[in-house]
């Protein structure tokens, strides 16, 4: 009956089935290290990334801190001026420092998308564990559910979700989550699938483990490799996707600093020349998208060497 | 009926749960809105009277079910509701501004499939050379590129800096007219109309959003098509062929490329459902009159009964789309029906 009510993706997802289920555990730590310093060494650009991401990190923790003005105050004498010593990203046709505004912007994308990233991630491993473990109709009207979603172009049903809860802040991490629910629950589905009747499964059963505590502390740690992969990527998309519900002028709403909006601002000046107040956040936007997708990569050649393409 | 055409009808039908699945959550939208919908479709200048009037026509006075029913009823006769901005019927609206929105994405996408494909076909059958790293380059770049801000860059290098672009406003300088009205496509209405000029007025608009728009596609097709060719190539009946003898574009073109097309054309699927999403964000770039922009304007004029049918007649494309795709699939794939079922 498994066989037959997997979906074709699940099918995909689930091909790589036989590594021995608590290998990473068995591993010694310092060959995992190895590992880890071998993929780095191998591939720069993966140390480039977790650079980066320690860099936005650092930004959206200290940034309000270390910026040089404040990114809302206003300056009549200062405005549209282009990049100079004094404001490196140039100011905004109300005066305000862009540097500022760019670098204070990066604690609420980074918080949206985390907040995103992490409720689909709960959501849908609760589904997608329960569905594949249990199987049958639950698993059945689990999978129906998560198609339909799937059957909505996954922007467009993000901005019927924000319109029909209400223009906040709030109701764009709910659309972000929603949305990005059915690729966590897919995941841990095939996952935890593939295991409900392998030997491990059994013989912890047999131990005395109700099903619960056999799900959670010893099928579902299998599926983390993966989830963190799909988080990593995730996280990027997620960014993206709030910057551009904002930029089409929902949730955020100015004079808050954020990227999607900046760009917004800036891109009534553009046509004049002032290509400063769109290029900075744009490009921040960018890079922050950038790390995650290329951190992604490099955590899938870490956690999963055969899946590199 | 060969077991061929049964497969293609099985497909056909199973895209009928998936409709109404799709109906049953716009319905949940427009019954999710806070405070009373009533209140909120009759919008800002609403009188008591309207507000009652709105609430008898959703039905909003009786069960649920009941209202799911009503619901069901006005989509069969293509009632989408009132647009508030526009005072015209939502569908009405959507029709006339749908062929601008398809123009810009299909012209986009037989764009950068015109790209993507043969990048990915040389990357993959020169790994590791100029043309593999440009690829890779492309790939990675083009999934981290936010659709708006490579419209607002290309605006500012090919309007502002290089002068060769036209005005970013809309599919037509306002000097010229828009082409009498046959298929809604300015490309093919002046084309039909013998207006040259027209036609490539159109085309110089059309130029910059579709660029956007295919960059951001790109990636995925690219990176889709290089896979499945590596994959192909290290096939055994590739090897077979090569110890036959065939030459090598027989091998490549009639053999490899053939059975890699099948996954990039699922692949299209999943480019297809970004697409919609992002012509969104470029239609609002480029003041582009599609239904992308008409939905924008909604949103911010808090105009539901616009908003809700816009995304429900994007879903149901998108459902469209996926099942001409998947026939398509049946086309290329001689083995379609045939496995075991």
């Amino acid at each position: 009956m498994t066989e037959t009510s997997l979906t074709p993706d699940a099918l995909v997802m689930a091909a790589p089935a036989e590594e021995a289920p608590v290998r990473a555990a068995a591993k010694p730590r310092a060959a995992m290290l190895g590992h880890v310093l071998y993929v780095l060494r191998e591939n720069p650009v993966t140390g480039l990334a977790f650079a980066m991401f320690a860099f936005f990190v650092g930004s959206a923790l200290f940034g309000v801190w270390l910026v040089p003005y404040d990114p809302l105050a206003t300056d009549a004498t200062a405005t549209l001026q282009p990049p100079s010593a004094q404001h490196w990203f140039g100011t905004d046709n109300l005066g305000r420092d862009v540097f500022s505004r760019v670098i204070v912007a990066t604690r609420l994308d980074l918080m949206i998308s985390v907040a995103a990233v992490a409720m689909s991630f709960v959501i849908g491993s609760v589904l997608g564990a329960v569905a594949g473990y249990r199987g049958g109709l639950i698993d059945v009207a689990t999978s129906r559910v998560l198609d339909t979603i799937m059957a909505f172009p996954l922007f467009v049903l993000a901005m019927g979700i924000v319109a029909a809860l209400g223009n906040t802040v709030a109701n764009i991490i709910y659309a972000t989550a929603i949305i990005n629910i059915p690729f966590y629950a897919r995941l841990v589905r095939a996952e935890v699938n593939i295991r409900r009747d392998a030997g491990f499964t059994l013989a912890a059963k047999l131990a005395g483990n109700s099903d619960a505590r056999v799900l959670a502390f010893h099928i579902f740690p299998n599926a983390l490799p993966p989830m963190m992969v799909q988080v990593s990527l995730n996280l990027g998309w997620a960014i993206l996707n709030a910057a551009g519900l904002s930029f089409i002028g929902l949730g955020v709403r100015p004079p808050t600093p954020e990227w999607g909006i900046m760009v917004a601002e800036g891109a009534n000046y553009i046509v004049s020349g002032e290509w400063w107040l769109a290029l900075f956040p744009g490009l921040w936007l960018m890079l922050a998208v950038f790390t995650f997708n290329l951190m992604g990569d490099g955590l899938r050649d870490i956690v999963d060497p055969r899946q590199r393409t | 009926m060969g077991a061929r055409g049964r497969a293609t009808l099985v497909r056909v039908l199973q895209a009928i749960p998936v409709i109404f699945g799709v109906i049953v959550i716009s319905f949940i939208l427009t019954r999710a809105l806070p405070g009373d919908p009533a209140v909120q479709f009759a919008g800002a200048m609403a009188t008591d009277e309207s507000i009652q009037q709105v609430r008898e026509t959703l039905g909003l006075d009786k069960p649920l079910p009941q209202q799911f029913v009503l619901y069901l009823s006005q989509l069969a006769q293509g009632d989408l509701g009132q647009s508030l901005s526009t005072g015209r019927p939502v569908l009405t609206d959507l029709a006339s501004r749908l062929p601008a929105s398809l123009e810009l994405t299909l012209v986009a996408l037989l764009l950068s499939c015109l790209v993507s494909v043969p990048l990915g076909v040389l990357a993959a059958t020169r790994p590791g050379s100029w043309v593999d790293q440009l690829c890779r380059l492309l790939v990675t770049a083009g999934v981290s590129l936010p659709t708006f801000f490579t419209g607002v860059v290309l605006i500012y290098i090919f309007y502002y800096l290089l002068g060769i672009a036209p005005s970013p406003l809309g599919r037509l300088d306002f000097v010229y007219l828009d082409p009498p009205r046959v298929t809604g496509f300015f490309l093919i209405d002046s084309a039909l109309a013998g207006d040259g000029e027209t036609w490539f007025a159109a085309l110089r608009q059309l130029i910059l959003p579709a660029c956007t728009l295919a960059l951001f596609t790109l990636a995925p097709i690219a990176r889709m098509t290089r896979a499945a060719m590596l994959s192909a190539l290290s096939a055994d009946y590739i090897r077979t062929a090569r110890a036959a003898g065939l030459t090598r574009g027989k091998i490549l073109y009639g053999y490899a490329f053939r059975n890699a097309l099948l996954p990039v054309v699922t692949t299209l699927g999943m480019v297809f459902s970004f697409v919609l999403g992002a012509n969104v964000l470029v239609e609002k770039v480029f003041a582009w009159p599609g239904i992308g922009s008409y939905a924008v304007e909604a949103l911010v004029a808090s105009d539901y009964a616009a908003v809700q049918g816009f995304v429900l007649s994007m879903a149901l494309l998108f459902v469209l789309l996926n099942l001409v795709i998947d026939l398509a699939y049946s086309v290329i794939d001689p083995r379609f029906g045939t496995a075991a079922k």
